[in-house]
């Protein structure tokens, strides 16, 4: 790719470079999207403009050139200007921003920032950034942030910031000074360079950090990073230990042993699922009377509130067992039944462990002590049936009690409430009068109307 | 070195074996199961509210369980709850540090969360005696900026940094219970399971792990995207997994055949996925993109069938509302608009 840049910086053949004057001031050194592209179909084996885009983007995604007025890596073929890198920036240098020289270049970048161009806020949360994983360096870069923050009204730092940069200031006094004094004698020295050629050079420093920069997240925009040979995948990592090693075995073996579903049934499931519940989302189906957010009717929603659940509320606990005990009405619902059969002890149980979890944990003991005792101590008085091993599980957990102490008879109660209360609430005829109630008194009021 | 090679070449062989399980189930794709099934109809979705007030970009939103109140978090130092529905200020809290990258509600209703570049999440209490909104907590242990926190309950909110690791606090006592480690590169975000037994974390290692909450441990890792996993949700049904990364495509994993199901995405679309949310269903997956614009895809037939547009920056939360009547989308122009 170098060999490429080289023949289009070249004088004669190359792309032309220029100066070009804007309303208040002149642009040095730039040449336009269109002049990159024109070039390539004419000095390249390319044969059209979408690769020639493909591969100017590739190229400005590695740093080689770039638009001057915004952060974004690509390659336009219009009027947008761009300008050259400086090949100390190339990639091929196998710049790591994170070489332990670090003094020597931030004393580079210094020289950028003591005088009067613009800290760009991006830079600066790299710094601050820099500042949290090498302290010794990044204290200098931090400095020297607030020394151009003196200067930048519009970049406001919190009390909070200035604060800290402050504090680092001080606790690295001598430090400080020693490198501050070598920044100051390069930028006096560099203050008689050109201006044009400072502001070249900023652009291009700049630049540098839009394709090396170490937080991709915050503030930044996206471009095609994957590609670039800096770029090292966080996972190759050193060498594993003996012990990681082994664990990672295990870990490995456990992935193995576990069970794996057919992919024809999991699709089947999630068809399935998305069906049941495509009359729900509102998104795929008007929701019934209107949805409020554009009808400006709140009526579904005071229906949801109400403690006489609609027709569509009481189908959807059919559905499965998780939304009869997601939907507080529901749960209202479940119980009563289950204590019209006097077999309530299962679900009154889940409840309270779902409760439990919820609770400071100060009063957690005293909780698990009154579940145990209600629930499975010999002789409870709402005694369920738990397998022997969950059981031995929780004698043993609750005697250093936990919101989790009960998690393993929460689960198999739930196993057996899923299959044997749920399905028999499902058929009961109170739940059956509940899903046909809503629809008697619709078909009376369209009667009447 | 005889054991180390040993342990290296059974450590190796065992990845292969775990491939070759994977394949073994995959008797039929997503794709062949649902060739009989039409593509959901063209979804437009128009904006419905535009929330004002925030001076900076939006950097995280996310909706209280009543599907109307919801939180913003933004450069400017603000969190703000807004009644969403009325487009109403109902707090606006001011932030030590305005480097806040993520923000949680509760599902009580009771508090909200944030962190960022401090390294710690600040819980705030929404409904002191006094009527004013104060710091409760600030839970600092992680080593890295905080990405992404989700409350399990007023005690209880799992936190994920670019330290690497996620973490369970005690809200209460402001201390760390259980550190989820071996993730390879920065968390970048979590979603916790319809069931809060589990979680979900994707990573800059460009993979998404699957957490035992109670245990501490990794139940299973996703891999398959080629570059760093910004944004993880759950499927409605709480059984499989979408991601959306910087690769430019969105992912739906499976936890029960254990790999990936099918990916979102279009040669047309060159730019990271931010954010990722389904609907109610699950069969739109709505996804916000760097160009500005959010997707909406068709999540068993992975076509695109519709986009919102609207924003005049790029898109960096988005949130569907637990009754899925809305979404909202927050970017870094500044707004949030809610659209059905």
């Amino acid at each position: 790719m170098e060999d490429v840049i080289a023949r289009m910086q070249d004088e004669k053949n190359g792309i032309p470079i220029r100066t070009v004057k804007s309303f208040l001031s002149k642009i040095p050194s730039v040449f336009s999207g269109s002049d990159i592209v024109q070039w390539m179909l004419k000095n390249l084996c390319i044969e059209d403009q979408v690769e020639a885009l493909h591969l100017g983007t590739l190229m400005a995604a590695h740093g080689y050139f770039f638009p001057i007025s915004d952060h974004v890596l690509t390659l336009k073929d219009d009027g947008t200007f761009y300008r050259f890198q400086t090949p100390y920036f190339w990639p091929s240098n196998c710049w790591e921003p994170e070489n332990t020289d670090y003094g020597e270049f931030l004393c580079e970048i210094c020289y950028l920032y003591l005088t009067e161009t613009s800290l760009y806020e991006h830079v600066f949360n790299e710094i601050l950034q820099m500042a949290g994983d090498q302290l010794d360096h990044g204290v200098l870069a931090v400095y020297l942030c607030k020394r151009t923050m003196q200067n930048k009204a519009r970049l406001e730092l919190a009390d909070y910031e200035a604060e800290s940069l402050a504090r680092l200031q001080r606790a690295f006094a001598r430090k400080w000074e020693f490198i501050f004094m070598q920044a100051e004698a390069q930028a006096k020295v560099d203050k008689k360079r050109d201006k044009i050629e400072r502001k070249i050079l900023d652009s291009q420093e700049r630049a540098f950090w839009d394709v090396h920069r170490p937080v991709s997240v915050y503030g930044l925009q996206n471009d095609i990073r994957s590609h670039s040979p800096t770029h090292t995948p966080a996972a190759e990592a050193k060498q594993p230990t003996e012990e990681e090693l082994q664990e990672q075995i295990k870990f490995r073996q456990a992935q193995l042993d576990r069970h794996r579903l057919k992919m024809s049934k999991v699709a089947e499931s999630l068809l399935s699922y998305t069906e049941q519940y495509s009359d729900y989302d509102p998104f795929l189906s008007t929701p019934d009377p209107s949805n409020p957010w554009i009808s400006d009717d709140t009526t579904f929603w005071e229906m949801e509130a109400s403690k006489e659940p609609g027709q569509t509320r009481v189908r959807r606990w059919g559905f499965r067992i998780d939304e009869v005990l997601k939907d507080p009405v529901g749960r209202e619902q479940f119980l009563k039944f289950l204590e019209s059969e006097f077999s309530s002890e299962n679900l009154r149980f889940w409840l309270a462990v779902q409760e439990l979890k919820k609770r400071p944990i100060r009063e957690v003991p005293t909780r698990v002590q009154e579940i145990w005792e209600e629930f499975l101590a010999p002789g409870a008085p709402s005694a369920i049936n738990v397998d022997s091993k969950s059981y031995d599980k929780t004698t043993q957990n609750i005697k250093d009690p936990g919101r989790y102490a009960f998690e393993d008879a929460q689960e198999h109660i739930y196993k057996l409430m899923k299959s044997d209360s749920y399905s028999r609430f499902i058929r009961s005829s109170a739940y059956q009068e509940l899903l046909q109630a809503k629809k008697k008194v619709k078909c009376f009021k369209q009667f009447l109307t | 070195m005889g054991e180390m090679e040993q342990l290296r070449k059974e450590a190796e062989s065992l990845k292969d074996e775990i491939t070759a399980a994977r394949k073994a189930v995959q008797d039929l794709t997503l794709q062949d199961h649902v060739a009989g099934t039409a593509v959901v109809g063209r979804v437009q979705l128009k904006t419905r509210k535009t929330l004002r007030g925030h001076l900076a970009k939006i950097y995280a939103m996310h909706w209280g369980t009543d599907s109307k109140l919801c939180v913003s978090a933004s450069q400017d130092g603000k969190l703000i709850v807004w009644d969403s529905y009325s487009t109403n200020k109902v707090h606006a809290i001011p932030l030590k540090s305005s480097w806040v990258m993520t923000c949680s509600y509760a599902p009580s209703g009771n508090m909200v969360a944030c962190g960022g570049l401090d390294n710690m999440c600040s819980i705030y209490n929404l409904k002191g005696k006094d009527g004013n909104v104060k710091v409760m907590r600030e839970l600092a242990a992680h080593t890295g900026y905080l990405s992404c926190c989700r409350f399990l309950s007023d005690t209880e909110i799992i936190t994920s940094s670019g330290d690497c690791t996620c973490l369970l606090w005690d809200i209460e006592t402001g201390t760390e219970k259980t550190v989820f480690a071996g993730h390879l590169g920065d968390c970048m975000s979590l979603a916790v399971s319809p069931d809060f037994n589990t979680f979900i974390s994707g990573a800059c290692d460009f993979t998404a792990k699957l957490w035992d909450i109670r245990e501490g441990q990794c139940r299973q890792t996703f891999g398959g995207h080629e570059s760093d996993i910004n944004a993880i949700g759950f499927f409605p049904n709480g059984n499989a997994v979408i991601t959306g990364s910087d690769d430019a495509s969105c992912k739906l994993y499976d936890l029960r055949s254990d790999q990936e199901l099918i990916t979102y995405q279009d040669s047309s679309i060159m730019c990271g996925v931010t954010s990722i949310a389904p609907s109610l269903s699950g069969r739109l997956i709505l996804a916000g993109y760097d160009d500005f614009n959010c997707n909406i895809w068709d999540s068993l037939k992975a076509e695109r069938v519709g986009v919102l547009s609207g924003h005049d920056n790029r898109v960096s939360c988005i949130g569907v509302t637990p009754d899925g009547m809305a979404c909202c989308t927050g970017s870094w122009d500044s707004f949030l608009k809610i659209w059905n």
